[in-house]
């Protein structure tokens, strides 16, 4: 089933910002706010708690480092041990460098991986994509059109009175 | 509606544009056809590839017994090559990873093309030990995987550690660069003419919808990776150091190696980038982009890392006195006065001397005297390499193996190869991709200047 959505789109970074601060004010909720760049403040509109990602960071940096650690020792002094210039089969500081190594790789490639998995960015999926011009200039508010209590006039008037360029209504 | 521009920062973008314009400038290049430049550009260091890759069918199906190696100097040119390349690697994470948590803003225009730069060096690097291997078709020998020999890998050789360290760093940067592409990604996808050009780009650009939610958890993500790479790019020239310190040869075995290979590797990196882009801002029309301040910032980063440099080559001799080991002393004075003097001066004067020519603010802003100073410390860097690894090997313990090296035309040819695989490959990336970060750009376009907004 396809949902319905009220766009409305602006030239002017500020202007969005002000209509977006305006609609809160009449606790109309703001579906999503697409901007061709990061637009600071807009937060608390949106209602976005902040990210989970450093903790997926920290917990798959740790995971990394662990493995990385444990199977150095398992191959060095469990499974094969060998005698390499008369060194301790355990050679902890030797295996710091590769350690560290794993641990950034964990770290790095899980947490791109969470980030893709939960803003929904696959090869194959492309139906979040509410106005063309949102990846260059245009800064689009949309808000879901849910059921008969959504005042479609007066907030259509409200996006135009803060200076959107083009109000209309998208079935994603 | 007012507009106050700063009198104390200069802005980054040095012409009024507007983010359509942003987009045009970038994008305009790369959706129309190739001109003659670029096809004349292209047709020459494809060329040169061409002449590499059979160099290398010839060196592998012959055996390395092409190279100029002899008993006493076992790594030579093969070596040098793969620590150049690599270290040119590491100014494309410093702009685009430490300059990011320093929240360097002018590194906005030049952190796409400095991050491809790196991941390209890299995979020049990378051919180096593959081909010294002797047999690349075993080259997964290198990783630990159950296998039928039933044998593991020595995880007490730096030579190990160089494995993980350059393919970490190669994977994590490959994919920080991509994951800054894609808003740009998405940017071309909505510009596509051609029902082929939007499909290809409506996979890659990963349904980038440049939603406000992605944008905030997009954010933090390149924090996490510009702060993960950081230590990384530090880890890696670190461990490439050590492959020689970790040794006992007079020269090699050395606890200043790690930082002294880490400044060397961004002063050769920031030489490279400032050799590209000073022809890039030219013949793709970015001056207003990537505009003489920001090749000023890049001249001080040369100035400082040149001198820490020179300071190390300084301690490598204070220590080799202080030391009062024979050895250790006989291999620096035969470095600054042996044979290959012409080879450790050539060193000193392009990586030392020249660079100083920076503290001067007329220097910094003539971009051909910036251009030349690059070319020598591509030079130089090279050169310390070198001098490095061939003259701490030429002179053994026994005077009766003292030898001389020099190379076979394989090996010239070979490097010659690993310039065409470089300048191909970012031939290709202007061409194909976006070389300013378009999105990034838009952040700091009314930078130091303030738009007053009255309701």
């Amino acid at each position: 089933m396809s949902k319905k959505y009220l766009l409305g789109v602006f030239h002017d970074e500020h202007d969005m910002i002000h209509a977006a601060k305006e609609l809160k004010k009449n606790k109309i909720d703001i579906h999503d706010i697409y901007t061709p760049f990061p637009v600071h403040g807009l937060d608390q509109y949106l209602e976005i708690r902040p990210t989970r990602l450093p903790l997926v960071t920290l917990i798959a940096g740790t995971t990394g480092l662990v493995l990385a650690l444990l199977f150095q020792y398992w191959v060095s002094v469990i499974d094969w041990p060998i005698n390499v210039g008369g060194k301790p089969f355990n050679s902890f500081a030797a295996f710091i460098p590769v350690a560290f190594e794993i641990t950034v790789l964990f770290g790095a490639f899980i947490t791109v991986f969470a980030f893709l998995m939960r803003s929904k960015l696959i090869p194959i999926f492309s139906g979040g994509i509410m106005h063309a011009g949102a990846t260059q200039d245009k800064f689009v508010i949309a808000l879901a059109v849910k059921d008969a209590s959504f005042d479609l006039q007066s907030i259509s008037k409200t996006l135009g009175a803060f200076g959107a360029s083009e109000v209309s209504i998208k079935e994603v | 509606m007012s507009e106050v521009v700063s009198k104390l920062r200069k802005p980054l973008v040095s012409k009024d544009r507007t983010y359509t314009e942003v987009s045009d400038d970038v994008l305009s290049v790369i959706e129309k056809p190739p001109g003659n430049l670029w096809k004349i550009c292209i047709s020459i260091s494809a060329s040169l590839l061409l002449m590499g890759i059979i160099v290398v069918g010839y060196q592998v199906s012959t055996g390395i017994g092409t190279w100029g190696l002899n008993k006493t100097i076992g790594w030579s040119w093969d070596i040098t090559n793969f620590v150049f390349w690599v270290g040119i690697g590491h100014a494309g994470t410093l702009i685009s990873a430490i300059l990011l948590l320093f929240r360097q803003k002018w590194r906005t225009s030049i952190n796409r093309a400095a991050e491809a730069m790196t991941i390209i060096a890299v995979m020049c690097a990378g051919i180096y030990p593959i081909i010294h291997m002797g047999r690349p078709w075993l080259a997964h020998w290198v990783f630990p995987y159950p296998n039928t020999r039933s044998l593991w890998l020595n995880f007490r050789s730096p030579l190990l550690w160089d494995v993980f360290a350059i393919s970490t760093y190669f994977s994590v940067s490959a994919v920080f660069w991509y994951i800054g592409l894609i808003p740009d990604l998405a940017n071309m996808r909505d510009r596509a003419k051609t029902p082929l050009k939007k499909r290809i780009l409506t996979i890659v650009s990963l349904g980038w919808s440049g939603s406000h939610r992605t944008w905030h958890r997009y954010e933090m993500l390149c924090l996490i990776l510009a702060g993960l790479a950081t230590p990384l790019v530090v880890s890696v020239h670190t461990i490439v150091s050590m492959d020689f310190a970790t040794s006992i040869i007079p020269g090699w075995h050395a606890t200043i190696f790690p930082p002294y290979f880490v400044a060397g590797a961004v002063f050769s990196g920031f030489a490279m980038v400032l050799t590209l882009l000073i022809i890039l801002r030219k013949v793709m029309n970015f001056e207003h982009y990537i505009t003489p301040s920001h090749i000023e910032a890049m001249c001080k980063v040369l100035l400082c890392t040149g001198m820490l440099v020179g300071l190390a080559y300084g301690t490598e001799f204070f220590i080799a006195w202080y030391s009062g080991n024979q050895y250790e002393r006989f291999v620096f004075l035969n470095r600054a006065f042996g044979p290959y003097a012409w080879a450790y001066w050539t060193m000193v004067v392009c990586n030392v001397f020249i660079p100083q020519l920076f503290w001067l603010k007329s220097v910094r802003n003539n971009l051909v005297i910036v251009f030349i100073i690059s070319i020598f410390v591509n030079i130089g860097m090279w050169f310390e390499r070198f001098v490095i690894i061939t003259t701490s090997l030429h002179r053994d313990f026994l005077p009766s193996s003292w030898a001389m090296f020099s190379p076979t035309w394989v090996e010239i040819c070979t490097f010659i190869g690993s310039f065409g695989l470089f300048f191909t490959l970012f031939f290709l990336f202007v061409r194909f991709l976006p070389a300013i970060a378009i999105s990034e750009v838009k952040t700091v376009l009314n930078y130091a200047k303030h738009k007053d907004h009255h309701e």
